[in-house]
């Protein structure tokens, strides 16, 4: 309806137009790392803080932040694309890939979804597939060093063929379910799915 | 409740300097949808050879001007977007834009108060919405805006701010500059901290709803400072823009 529609005089500043290929439509490279989050920042002191996944497995699992350091831990370099429409290429990362987790429980036939929830209350939602074999992990450094709290600190969730909002902050484990249950800001106008490459932003 | 947020042309009525670093472009919308105070539209900008380049800007205007909207809109050092809204775009002009976005950092007469507002610079345009909502509609919930501005010639609606807060019953405007004041200036002349969170939201009660815009630093501060003068963190929402410098 309104695609033909051009922009008197605009002709764009196409920055790194070698990266155009790994930026999703919409979205801009930015090289500082913004922060979004609703609400103040939790700080859970580590002696007390625990992952969990929970739900639909046999055995539920919990670790210490003491165990879960002790979990295989990994290096990623993943583009990451918020859908405040800034995209941030070549992000380094350290922690433990979801996989991993998961080789600690045994999935129930009809797990399908997973919640990830947080310190504060925050939850996001998005189904099994999106997760696993090679498509998330959870976080502990973000440039050889901790994970800051405003990024998500002591751990967080990366998805990063997600918004950025799916990679939940302030992560205390993940529930898996049958249903899909849609999180804070899948309640709130943001899309269920999150898919960048189909801008997949909104309702 | 589900709607799909389609793509519409606006029409450019009005651009208004509101300070060196800011414009309020009124944009006509076809199709007009009531906002909640503190959501926002995208914009979207398309060259001749298909290339977009898309922000988010904050809605400065009340719901209740049916038909139109402001944003407005700070001039970024090098911005893709906001560099050509300030320097291409004129009365006339059309653009396009998808609306209204948000349903978290939102504040509407309904739901009552009291209500804290903190801003930081360019922080106050969805707060400003929330000012002129409470206004229109003859609220009385008492509203308190603490706006953090580097200079005076910085504050963004100032004399409209100044005007309400004699014309509304309730709404407090606190400025603080944080680098050059007017002179004989008797305010805050520092950046926002517990003692000044503690001085302007205490006479709102510990059952303040608070609503926070800003650079991310600022945001980080006011909210933590906001736990620590009492309120819990679900009274806290935060909105935060800017670059951080990076991490790490």
């Amino acid at each position: 309806m309104v695609s033909n529609f051009i922009s008197r005089g605009f002709t764009g500043k196409r920055r790194q137009p070698e990266a155009a290929n790994r930026v999703p439509p919409g979205q801009y490279v930015t090289p500082d790392f913004p922060v979004l989050s609703a609400g103040p920042t939790p700080r859970t002191p580590l002696d007390q803080w625990t992952f969990a996944i929970e739900g639909l497995v046999r055995e539920p699992v919990k670790w210490s932040w003491t165990e879960f350091l002790q979990l295989p831990a990994q290096s990623f370099v993943v583009d990451i694309h918020c859908v405040t429409k800034w995209s941030k290429l070549d992000t380094h990362w350290g922690g433990v890939s979801i996989d991993t987790l998961f080789e600690h429980i045994d999935l129930e036939p009809n797990a399908m979804y997973v919640t990830a929830f947080c310190d504060g209350g925050y939850t996001t939602n998005m189904p099994l597939v999106d997760i696993i074999n090679g498509r998330s992990f959870i976080a502990y450094r973000y440039d050889g060093e901790p994970l800051p709290a405003e990024h998500g600190g002591p751990a967080r969730l990366v998805v990063p063929h997600l918004y950025f909002w799916k990679s939940a902050k302030w992560i205390r484990g993940l529930r898996l379910t049958e249903k899909d249950k849609p999180g804070f800001w899948e309640s709130l106008g943001y899309n269920n799915h999150g898919d960048p490459w189909k801008e997949e932003r909104y309702w | 409740m589900k709607r799909i947020l389609e793509w519409q042309i606006a029409t450019v009525k009005s651009i208004r300097q509101e300070t060196p670093k800011t414009k309020t472009f009124t944009l006509s919308l076809p199709n007009w949808v009531r906002h909640k105070p503190g959501q926002h539209y995208d914009v979207r900008l398309t060259a001749p050879d298909s290339y977009q380049a898309q922000r988010s800007y904050s809605i400065a205007s009340e719901p209740e001007r049916s038909g139109e909207i402001d944003l407005t809109v700070e001039r970024i050092e090098d911005g893709e977007v906001s560099s050509y809204v300030h320097e291409v775009l004129v009365v006339g002009d059309q653009i396009e834009l998808r609306g209204p976005i948000g349903g978290y950092f939102v504040w509407e007469a309904s739901m009552g108060g009291p209500i804290l507002l903190v801003a930081g610079g360019s922080g106050v345009v969805p707060l400003m919405s929330m000012i002129r909502h409470r206004a229109a509609v003859g609220s009385t919930v008492p509203m308190q805006l603490l706006y953090s501005s580097r200079t005076p010639e910085d504050v963004i609606y100032s004399d409209e701010l100044m005007r309400l807060q004699y014309s509304q019953n309730g709404l407090g405007i606190i400025i603080t500059f944080t680098r050059q004041s007017p002179s004989g200036w008797n305010g805050y002349k520092r950046r926002i901290d517990v003692p000044m969170l503690r001085e302007v939201a205490g006479p709102l009660g510990n059952i303040a709803q608070a609503y926070v815009c800003g650079p991310t630093l600022m945001v980080e501060a006011v909210a933590n400072g906001l736990l620590q003068i009492g309120l819990g963190s679900n009274q806290i929402r935060t909105e935060r823009f800017g670059p951080t410098g990076s991490i790490g």
